[in-house]
């Protein structure tokens, strides 16, 4: 018996080779049909191209990405971003922040709060000579007294109160909102003043929704 | 089936509530008030009516050809209607195509009817007024008689499981001006826009929630909605370019989403706000 056990082991040790390979040969002929996950991601792009349609100011450039569309499309979740990854598009994307040539960051809150109210700008059916809001509410708690809010984003209540209104606060703000893949790579917020949704004045006028201490905001 | 105008009976009901004061005091009562509502919704359903008139228009000899779509096949033999909604989209052999129910019913329209399929595809969504869409209608017919029926989308065929793939990777597909993806609303749990639930589509229970509910009656456009037409939608609000009607990225992304509804019990035509 202690002879026959080594010869089984090998025979068995055989056995699994022989099985790993049929198994490897089957894995490389299901692969040759099965297209990669970025050959798909190829395809998917090339298919969007020819099911899509221009319409109003919506042309068909709109399915071509830009660095960070591109790289974040390829993982699920930002959470899900290498870090080094994270960083590189942070840093590209601080690069591209324009801040107000006058220095002066705040507007007017009360303008603020009508385009954070503001659903509107840049969808097929919107008429491209009106600005596009911003959109704030769907996605953030904002004002006590808007009680329609979204929770995508964390809720801004307090913003102010809770940060100061100091100038690199405001900055902060005002670059966050031009960009906010500089400060979150990833992030399902959009580029507003990076992708020319709002206007700097536009902007400004939502950072002191957001900062002014007496915006609804910060009361 | 049963009671098919007990929705026109409900519609008052409705009136008198969305003409009631809105001043809500607290958040919580918002959404119980918005919770109620729906639920109240369900007690007759106006997508009866586009049933009924589907049901017309697949048993009437239409078209160039004068036929009626009785010998369609939707996936489970000509004519047959029962349950075909649950498997699709599914791999068509004559076609050589993955087809979502609209796809198909414009294929068998060319095909058996005669028409051009710029005619077929002509009127894919009611215009809320008074122009309404033959393919919602038959839509609603179609659907309505997988009620009940387990979803089972299959991916066993090769153009199957790439539709799912390429649906898949369309779903993560970040793009337009605010750099929206699927994911963007739809790939995280408990989420809502304003006081809008959003259903987690990656995940099992949200997909199953969300899928087996389209079509549906729209309350506030007096229209039955399709899936092309809530896709067609989605899209116009993550700013890309129009959706065209029945594309291979619509198939596609319908491929995904149904198959991960796989298991639930398909329960639409429904009503939502």
């Amino acid at each position: 018996m202690s002879v026959m056990i080594p010869t089984a082991k090998k025979k068995s040790a055989l056995a699994v080779a022989v099985a790993a390979l049929v198994a490897f040969l089957a894995l490389v002929a299901g692969c040759a049909t099965m297209l990669s996950d970025n050959d798909i991601a190829a395809k998917a792009t090339a298919m969007m191209k020819t099911s899509f349609r221009e319409s109003g100011q919506a042309k068909l450039d709109r399915l071509d990405q830009d660095d960070v569309q591109a790289t974040c499309s390829q993982y699920e979740s930002a959470q899900k971003l290498p870090k080094d990854v994270a960083e590189r598009l942070e840093k590209s994307q601080m690069a591209t922040i324009r801040y107000p040539a006058d220095g002066k960051m705040e507007g007017n809150w009360k303008a603020g709060e009508a385009i954070a109210q503001n659903g509107t700008g840049k969808q097929f059916n919107d008429d491209p000579s009106k600005p596009s809001g911003a959109n704030c509410y769907a996605c953030h708690q904002l004002t006590p007294q808007e009680l329609s809010f979204g929770t995508i984003g964390p809720p801004l209540l307090g913003y102010g109160k809770l940060r100061g209104n100091s100038p690199e606060i405001q900055k902060y703000t005002y670059g966050k909102i031009y960009n906010s893949q500089a400060f979150s790579a990833c992030s399902n917020m959009p580029r507003f003043g990076h992708n020319g949704i709002l206007t700097e004045q536009q902007m400004k006028d939502v950072v002191a929704l957001l900062l002014d201490p007496a915006s609804p905001v910060n009361k | 089936m049963i009671n098919r105008h007990a929705g026109i009976r409900a519609l008052m009901l409705w009136t008198a509530l969305a003409l009631a004061p809105g001043a809500i005091a607290q958040q919580k009562s918002a959404v119980d008030d918005i919770a109620r509502y729906r639920e109240l919704l369900q007690d007759g359903n106006p997508a009866e009516l586009w049933e009924l008139r589907g049901e017309t228009l697949w048993k009437t000899a239409r078209g160039p050809k004068k036929v009626s779509l009785e010998q369609c096949d939707l996936g489970k033999g000509p004519g047959v209607v029962k349950g075909v909604y649950a498997s699709l989209p599914k791999y068509f052999a004559d076609a050589d195509r993955v087809m979502d129910l609209e796809s198909r019913l414009v294929y068998c329209m060319v095909n058996l009817q005669g028409y051009a399929p710029t005619d077929a595809k002509k009127q894919p969504f009611g215009n809320g007024n008074d122009r309404k869409s033959d393919i919602e209608a038959l839509v609603a017919y179609i659907t309505s008689e997988s009620k009940g029926v387990v979803m089972n989308v299959s991916l066993a065929h090769p153009k199957e499981m790439e539709a799912y793939r390429l649906g898949k990777a369309m779903f993560f597909h970040r793009g337009g001006p605010h750099d929206f993806a699927c994911a963007t609303c739809h790939g995280d749990t408990g989420k809502r826009i304003r006081l809008q639930d959003l259903p987690n589509l990656l995940l099992q229970s949200d997909a199953q929630r969300a899928y087996t509910s389209w079509p549906a009656y729209r309350v506030s456009q007096g229209e039955l909605r399709s899936f092309q037409w809530r896709l067609y939608d989605c899209f116009r609000q993550q700013r890309f370019p129009e959706l065209e009607f029945t594309s291979d990225a619509s198939v596609a992304l319908t491929t995904f989403l149904a198959h991960n509804a796989n298991g639930a019990v398909f329960n639409a035509p429904a009503i939502k706000r």
